[in-house]
């Protein structure tokens, strides 16, 4: 049948398999079709034990994120149409444990986000009667682009780097972390400089730049990581030179 | 972040994929960052070529003639082609990723890509028309 395809979906079942195997399936191509509605196809009409996670389906809540075809890609965006007429291939991210089928583990991740402070730290809170923190639209666009993030891991899916060091901080937390240095409300670059400029901070990165190409909200990971060493090195370079007072 | 990511310990049935020691083979553009990372040695053959050449010229005429001599055998104009293949990429490379690292505002906008790359490769161009005139003029 001329409209359907073929996906071979990644399967692991740990109460009876030792590593993953693939399954073979046919689904409806449809032109409005992504792999998503594939795969909530067969989990409902033609097997109900396959897991995936999944929310939105229009690219806000960064849940559907896996490997298709070797590449990481949110299914909810990646349509049946452009990979006719297959067969697709349908992993789970990559560089994650895997507990089920195309179910990553992702508490690293969760971990990192949380280490980096990703929220607005003042030196001093303003009381309340003084008012809210006040912004311009050109100190909005500092970081606006860096905020766009959904968390999908697409980036740490793409990233070497992290799949040969788990240690490494990440793409998407050194850009989040960048997003809130960047931000003129915030105060607490100091804070989270230490974590940064450690070998599994910025440094671990090499520019590979796969994160920004895997990237769906065009943050651009890549750019904040190698923005901030050229950050860090300047103040290290002032501290060399004027060892008293620089920062 | 020394905290290791032992989390998997306790959870001996989820599966975690070995990175294959060829991973950079796997795609063209893993591949492409491999090669940009080899090319450094190929400019630190350079920079040892180029000290070689000067302590020749400091040791007089005739060292300096053995080390023409030595520089014509065939394994170093290879070595030397190799070398100027990776030097050229590394460069190209490096410019290509220079505005992604600089942002630069004008009027409150930013720059366009090639405004920044654009100097790099001109500077680039005329530093190597200087060389190959002192060269060739010689």
């Amino acid at each position: 049948m001329a409209d359907t395809i073929t996906l071979h979906v990644a399967r692991y079942r740990p109460e009876a398999e030792t590593e993953p195997t693939f399954q073979e399936f046919q689904a409806p191509c449809r032109k409005e079709w992504v792999v998503l509605d594939a795969l909530n196809y067969i989990k409902d009409k033609v097997d109900g034990t396959l897991s995936f996670r999944w929310s939105c389906r229009m690219g806000i809540c960064g849940s559907c994120g896996m490997t298709v075809n070797g590449e990481p890609k949110l299914t909810c965006a990646t349509f049946l149409t452009d990979y006719a007429p297959g067969p697709i291939r349908v992993e789970p991210l990559r560089n994650f444990p895997v507990v089920r089928d195309l179910v990553i583990e992702m508490s690293d991740f969760m971990r990192k986000l949380v280490q980096v402070k990703p929220w607005i730290i003042r030196a001093e809170e303003k009381s309340l009667s003084e008012g809210e923190y006040l912004q311009t639209p050109e100190e909005l666009d500092e970081y606006k682009q860096f905020s766009m993030c959904i968390n999908c891991m697409l980036c740490y899916s793409a990233c070497p780097v992290y799949s040969l060091d788990p240690h490494f901080v990440g793409p998407a937390a050194i850009a989040l972390a960048q997003r809130y240095n960047m931000d003129s409300r915030d105060e607490g670059a100091g804070e989270r400089m230490d974590l940064l400029s450690d070998h599994t901070g910025i440094w671990g990165c090499t520019f590979v730049g796969e994160c920004t190409k895997a990237c769906p909200k065009s943050v651009d990971p890549a750019a904040a990581i190698q923005r901030y060493k050229l950050k860090t090195a300047m103040e290290w370079f002032k501290s060399f030179i004027m060892p008293r007072g620089a920062r | 972040m020394s905290q290791a990511p032992i989390y998997t310990e306790y959870h001996p049935r989820w599966y975690r994929r070995r990175t294959s020691t060829y991973w950079w083979l796997r795609r063209p553009s893993y591949l492409a960052f491999i090669l940009r990372e080899l090319s450094s040695l190929f400019v630190v053959w350079f920079v040892v070529f180029t000290l070689l050449q000067i302590y020749a010229l400091i040791q007089g005429a005739e060292s300096y003639q053995r080390f023409l001599d030595w520089s014509k055998n065939p394994v170093v104009v290879i070595v030397n082609v190799i070398a100027l293949f990776f030097v050229i990429f590394h460069s190209i490379t490096w410019f290509q990723l220079a505005p992604q690292a600089m942002v630069v505002r004008m009027h409150g906008k930013r720059v366009p890509a090639a405004w920044i790359a654009g100097p790099n490769y001109a500077a680039w161009f005329l530093a190597s028309v200087l060389v190959a005139w002192i060269v060739l003029s010689g």
